[in-house]
C-alpha cells in the first residue's frame, strides 16, 4: 500500500513538473520560433541563448502589482484563473507516457491513472476549462473581459461537438476502448491511427487549435479588438496563470494528438529495435526510448501549433462560427459514417 | 470622363472548390513562413557586435588640447553662433599667470556646455571653429535616464591629457586647407585687415 502511494505521488509530481517545465519553455520557444519565422533572433539576453528567460518572466509576473478591481466579484475573480490552471493540469492525468517499467519485480504503468473512460474524462475536463475563462471574464465586470469570455465559451461549445464526433470515429477504428492506454497500445502493431483517420485527425487538430484559444482561433483574447479579452483586468501572477495554462493546454493537446493519432510512445520498427538491443518487457530502457519518441512527437506538434499561429491571421467571428457549425460538424459526421463503413469492411464491426 | 488609366476591373468570380477548402492556401502560407526558418537574420547583437561606421561619422564632441596639453578653445563663441540647434553655451574666463600650461590663449572657456538632446550633430561648430578646438568624433553619446544628464560640461567634453582622442579622420590636410580658403565667412571675420576695413565703412 505504501509503495502504491509513493508510486502515485512520484508519478503525479513528475507529470506535474513535466507539464510546468514544458509550458515554461514553450513560452520561450514560442518567442524564439516566432523570431526565426520573422528573420529575427528572439530573446537572447537572459542566460546563454535566452535560456533563463522563462525564469525572468516568472519573477517579473510575481513582482508585478496585483490589482483586483473594486467593481469585480472578488472571490470569483480569484477562482477564475485557478480553475483554468487546475483543469489544464488535470488533463494530463490519463495520458500514458511510456511502456510499463519493472521495479522490484512489479510492473509499474508510467501513467497516473488508467481509467477506462479516459477519453470521456478528457473531454469533460477540457469543457470544464472554459468555466475558468467564463468566471474570470464575468467577474472582472468589464465589457471587454465579458465579451472575451462569451466568445471563449461559444467557441469552445461549437468546436467541442466536432471534436467529440471525431473522437468517436477514432475510437471505433481503434478497437472500441475509451482508455488512452488501450488506444496507444493498439497502435503498437500495424499502423498508427492517422492512416485510418486522416480526416478525423484534421478535424481534431483544428478543434484542438480552437479549444486551446490559439491563433487563428484566439478571438477570446484578441488584442486588436478586446484589449486583452477575458484577462483584460488581470495582473500579476493571476494573469500569469491564464497565460501559463494556455501553454499547458497546448502541451496536453499535443500529447493527446500524438497519442491518439500518431501512436504515442510507439514508433515504426520499435519491437525490432528492442529485440536487437536485447531488451525484455519492463526494461527501463524501453520506457526511456518510448518516452523519448512520444516527447519528440509532442514537441513537433507544439512547433506546428506555433507555426500555425505565426502564419495565419485571426478569423472573423462569423467565419469562426461558420467553420465550426457548417463545415467541421458535417465533416465530422461524414467522417463518422465513412469510418463505420470502412471498419465494417475491415471486419472490426459486427452487426 | 476618364481621370486615370489605372482602372482595374475587379474580378468577382466564384471560388473554386479547392479555393473554398482554404487548405491549399494555408499550406502555401505555411511553406512561406517555414522557408524563413532557414534565412539568416539580419540582426546585430549590438553591444557585442557593432556595425562599421563611416570615417566622417559625427558623434559625441571633443574639446581638443594642443600638443602641450593646453586647451585650444578660446571661448570666441563662433561655434555657439554657428549652431543651428542652439545647443552650445559657454562663459569666458581670463587666463591668470601660471596657467599657461592649461589654456593656450589668454581667454578661455570657463564653462562650456553642449546639450546633447538639442544637438543635431551637423558638425557646423567644428566647421566654424577657428582654433581647431572642437571636433565631432566616432563616439556615440551614452544613454541616460534624466534630461540633465545630457547637458555635457567640460568634464565630459575636454579630452583627458593621458587619453587623447584621435580626430585625424575628420581633421585631414584637405579639411585644414579648405578652412584656410579666404572668403569663407569665418576666415573673413577673423582676418584682422578685413575686420578693420569693415569698421571703416
Amino acid at each position: 500500500m505504501t509503495a502504491f502511494i509513493i508510486y502515485k505521488a512520484i508519478m503525479c509530481a513528475a507529470v506535474f513538473l513535466l507539464s510546468l517545465g514544458v509550458a515554461a519553455y514553450a513560452t520561450l520557444w514560442e518567442r524564439k520560433f516566432a523570431a526565426f519565422l520573422q528573420d529575427r533572433k528572439g530573446p537572447s539576453r537572459a542566460g546563454p541563448g535566452g535560456l533563463l528567460q522563462p525564469i525572468a518572466d516568472g519573477v517579473k509576473m510575481f513582482m508585478k502589482e496585483e490589482i483586483i478591481p473594486n467593481v469585480s466579484n472578488r472571490s470569483l475573480f480569484i477562482i477564475g484563473p485557478c480553475l483554468f490552471m487546475v483543469t489544464a493540469v488535470m488533463t494530463s492525468v490519463v495520458i500514458p507516457w511510456a511502456k510499463p517499467m519493472m521495479i522490484g519485480g512489479h510492473l509499474y504503468d508510467l501513467q497516473i491513472t488508467d481509467i477506462n473512460i479516459g477519453t470521456i474524462y478528457l473531454l469533460g475536463v477540457v469543457s470544464i476549462g472554459v468555466y475558468g475563462i467564463m468566471i474570470g471574464g464575468w467577474a472582472s465586470n468589464n465589457k471587454f473581459a465579458l465579451l472575451g469570455a462569451v466568445r471563449a465559451s461559444s467557441q469552445m461549445i461549437s468546436y467541442e461537438i466536432a471534436m467529440g464526433i471525431a473522437l468517436i470515429a477514432l475510437i471505433i477504428s481503434s478497437g472500441g476502448s475509451l482508455s488512452l492506454k488501450d488506444i496507444i497500445e493498439g497502435q503498437d502493431k500495424g499502423f498508427a491511427n492517422i492512416v485510418w483517420q486522416p480526416l478525423g485527425f484534421l478535424i481534431f487538430f483544428i478543434c484542438a487549435l480552437a479549444e486551446t484559444n490559439r491563433a487563428p482561433f484566439d478571438l477570446p483574447e484578441c488584442e486588436t479588438e478586446l484589449v486583452g479579452g477575458y484577462h483584460t483586468e488581470y495582473s500579476s501572477m493571476k494573469l500569469g496563470l491564464f497565460l501559463f495554462a494556455e501553454y499547458i493546454n497546448m502541451f496536453i493537446s499535443s500529447a493527446i494528438m500524438a497519442g491518439f493519432y500518431f501512436g504515442g510512445y510507439n514508433f515504426p520498427f520499435a519491437s525490432e529495435l528492442y529485440a536487437k538491443l536485447g531488451l525484455v518487457e519492463g526494461d527501463w530502457l524501453i520506457s526511456l526510448i518510448g518516452f523519448g519518441a512520444y516527447f519528440t512527437k509532442i514537441v513537433i506538434f507544439i512547433c506546428v501549433f506555433m507555426w500555425v499561429r505565426w502564419t495565419l491571421p485571426r478569423f472573423r467571428y462569423d467565419q469562426l462560427m461558420n467553420l465550426g457549425w457548417k463545415t467541421l460538424l458535417p465533416l465530422s459526421l461524414l467522417n463518422l459514417a465513412l469510418t463505420v463503413v470502412v471498419e465494417y469492411f475491415r471486419g472490426n464491426i459486427h452487426f | 470622363m476618364q481621370l486615370t488609366n489605372r482602372k482595374v476591373v475587379v474580378s468577382n468570380k466564384e471560388q473554386s472548390f479547392a479555393e473554398r477548402m482554404y487548405l491549399p492556401a494555408i499550406a502555401k502560407g505555411m511553406i512561406i513562413t517555414a522557408s524563413h526558418l532557414f534565412k539568416k537574420s539580419p540582426t546585430i547583437n549590438y553591444p557585442e557586435q557593432k556595425r562599421p561606421i563611416a570615417n566622417v561619422y559625427r558623434g559625441q564632441h571633443v574639446l581638443k588640447r594642443d600638443e602641450n596639453g593646453a586647451e585650444r578653445c578660446t571661448s570666441c563663441g563662433m561655434c555657439a553662433v554657428a549652431c543651428p540647434a542652439e545647443a552650445i553655451t559657454m562663459t569666458s574666463g581670463e587666463r591668470k599667470k601660471g596657467e599657461e600650461h592649461l589654456y593656450r590663449e589668454e581667454k578661455y572657456a570657463a564653462t562650456y556646455e553642449i546639450d546633447m538632446l538639442r544637438c543635431i550633430f551637423c558638425g557646423l561648430c567644428e566647421e566654424a571653429c577657428p582654433k581647431e578646438a572642437i571636433f565631432l568624433t566616432d563616439r556615440i553619446v551614452d544613454a541616460g535616464f534624466e534630461r540633465k544628464d545630457f547637458v555635457f560640461g567640460k568634464d565630459k567634453l575636454v579630452e583627458k591629457i593621458d587619453q587623447r582622442i584621435d580626430v585625424t579622420k575628420r581633421q585631414t590636410p584637405e579639411v585644414l586647407a579648405f578652412k584656410k580658403i579666404p572668403g569663407l565667412k569665418h576666415n573673413e571675420l577673423y582676418d584682422a585687415k578685413k575686420l578693420n576695413k569693415g569698421h571703416k565703412h
